[in-house]
């Protein structure tokens, strides 16, 4: 498999990344050897190998359902750009 | 042309846990804004999220309740999509390997009774809030909804009309809220709907193009958007128009759809396993401990009450309408010992007075043991229906114990035959024409006889005994 430009302009705006036509042709070669690589992987015979979540077979630890975290808005949002009762305040966003 | 309705819905309930589903954080409805918002909930480089049991175990929950299959290994995706209510970038849910799937509700309209299937049941992390109100021309993020557990149910494409996806949509509010995962806070938005929409020909085998209606917090928001959804599809099509997939917001106001993205503007959310969550394992104990805290549910206590009470498939519908509502009516059937009886009382009376005052059957004035007391002296014939029916002001108005307010307020039934027989003589007396009548043949005359007797005692005669004492009288 390998990418077109466009694939690559694409996966850029999925990603929010802003790209010029001679990066996007770059990283273009750059994504078709990693997908070389993968096309190596998926010669290999996995008839036999049941697909898995997680390299491991360890399974996911869990919490009891307690409330342990304080109010802590004010140190975080010390560090936010724009703030006003308390909300984080972004560029407009209307859908 | 006839046109069949394809309606599938996707709703998400909010997990009524303690904390959130990934972080120790309270879920408690109504902070300030961002007091409720760790480290975790606002993605702070380096966190990592640590799933919570007790979110797990209402999913265990819910598929047990619908007979659903529990997979015993599920695991966690991350879908990825940019909006700044949503600090990740990704949403964590489970796609590939959702904890429940399968399963199936009875729903009932009308006379009809059907079972719909379910698709699937996952976990996953609700987003915070955007507020677009004017903070000098920029939106506000309460991130406190962020990471509150949700389960999404979704259901196979079984339904064919809005009564059907609204009585679908109301069974599992009512299961969701019996079993306690849920509390089915519609205003708070903790019972979500999304209805997938298409229609067809009659006939024809695959399914039309279908248009999702996102985020309705109603069950009449549901119907009136389902409706406007499919005259406006039939109408789209039969001027020589298509459908195009989309996904759309019901107007309340306007009561009409509008579209929201089409497909082509549609999010392409990459979906791949998360590498900080391990896959969850779901081992037996674990299951059957579970299990063992579910509450009688709603179907098996209507049979229950259909046999135990003789009441009919209709009524114990109705009492199993919530769980309250349904130990509300076995606590009076069994204070009486008359289930029909009780039955009738909890969904006229009673439901009427709750309904006028706006209350909740949790809120009733008068409690489940008044209103049992109140039938057994209709029962044993203190009461008539007319005289209890003031009996249940005075419990409503809290006057008291049921005997304590029929003492007080002379609502005793009328048991010396002298005294009744008196009043029947005087009757007699004062109505020779209906006498007359009677004896030639006219039925209806009896009635207004009996109608003169009840009036004269005030009410408080027992219409039985009138019945027989005056036929008596008049052979």
């Amino acid at each position: 498999m390998s990418l077109t430009p466009d694939d690559v302009k694409r996966i850029a705006r999925l990603a929010r990344i802003e790209t010029s036509d001679a990066e996007a042709q770059a990283t273009q070669g750059q994504l078709n050897s990693i997908f070389d690589l993968i096309a190596t992987m998926q010669a290999v015979d996995t008839r036999d190998v049941s697909p898995m979540a997680h390299a491991q077979e360890v399974y996911q630890r869990l919490r009891d359902d307690r409330v342990t975290e304080t109010d802590r808005h004010a140190a975080f949002q010390a560090v936010a750009p724009a703030v006003a009762n308390g909300l984080y305040l972004v560029p407009k966003v209307i859908e | 042309m006839q046109w069949e309705t394809v309606i599938g819905l996707e709703v998400h309930t909010q997990l009524a846990t303690r904390s959130k589903i990934f972080s120790g954080s309270s879920t408690a409805f109504g902070a300030a804004p961002n007091t409720q918002a760790s480290a975790v909930d606002i993605a702070l480089p380096g966190v990592l999220p640590v799933l919570n049991r007790g979110a797990v175990e209402c999913a265990i929950k819910f598929g047990l309740a619908i007979g659903a299959t529990l997979n015993r290994i599920n695991v966690f995706d991350r879908k990825s999509y940019f909006y700044p209510d949503l600090p990740k970038g990704y949403q964590i849910s489970q796609l590939a390997k959702p904890i429940v799937e399968g399963g199936a509700l009875n729903i009932v309209v009308g006379d009809t009774e059907r079972s719909i299937r379910l698709t699937r049941a996952h976990m996953e992390e609700d987003a915070g809030k955007s507020l677009h109100e004017d903070f000098h021309g920029m939106t506000g993020i309460d991130l406190n909804r962020a990471g509150t557990p949700l389960l999404e149910i979704v259901s196979e494409p079984e339904m064919r009309s809005s009564a059907e996806a609204v009585a679908y949509a109301r069974a599992l509010h009512t299961l969701v809220t019996w079993i306690g995962i849920c509390d089915g806070n519609m205003q708070e938005g903790s019972f979500r709907v999304d209805a997938n929409v298409s229609v067809r020909p009659v006939g024809q085998v695959e399914l039309g193009t279908r248009r999702e209606i996102k985020n309705l917090n109603s069950f009449r928001f549901l119907q009136q958007a389902i409706d406007y959804e499919v005259r406006w599809q039939i109408e789209t099509l039969e001027d020589g128009g298509r459908i195009e997939q989309a996904t759309v917001l019901f107007d309340p106001d306007r009561g009409e759809t509008r579209m929201m993205r089409s497909k082509e503007e549609a999010h392409d959310y990459r979906y791949f396993p998360d590498p900080d969550l391990l896959p969850v394992k779901l081992d037996e104990d674990w299951i059957e401990a579970v299990r063992a805290t579910l509450p009688e549910l709603p179907v098996a206590m209507q049979v229950r009450f259909q046999h135990d009470y003789g009441v009919s498939a209709y009524d114990a519908a109705v009492l199993t309408g919530s769980r309250a509502l349904a130990d509300y009516f076995e606590t009076a059937a069994q204070a009486c010992g008359q289930g029909k009886l009780a039955a009738n009382w909890v969904m006229g009376e009673l439901s009427a007075a709750l309904n006028k005052a706006e209350l909740d059957i949790a809120q009733s004035p008068v409690s489940a043991a008044h209103l049992g007391a109140l039938i057994a002296r209709i029962q044993d014939g203190t009461l008539s229906g007319k005289l209890a029916k003031q009996v249940f002001e005075g419990l409503w108005e809290g006057a008291g114990e049921v005997d304590a307010i029929i003492e007080a307020r002379g609502l005793k039934q009328m048991s010396d035959s002298g005294e009744l027989e008196k009043i029947i003589d005087a009757v007699l007396a004062a109505n020779p024409k209906s006498v007359e009548e009677f004896r030639a043949g006219k039925e209806k005359a009896f009635n207004a006889l009996v109608g003169q007797v009840m009036k004269a005692s005030r009410g408080k005669a027992n219409p039985a005994q009138v019945n027989e004492l005056l036929k008596a009288r008049l052979q």
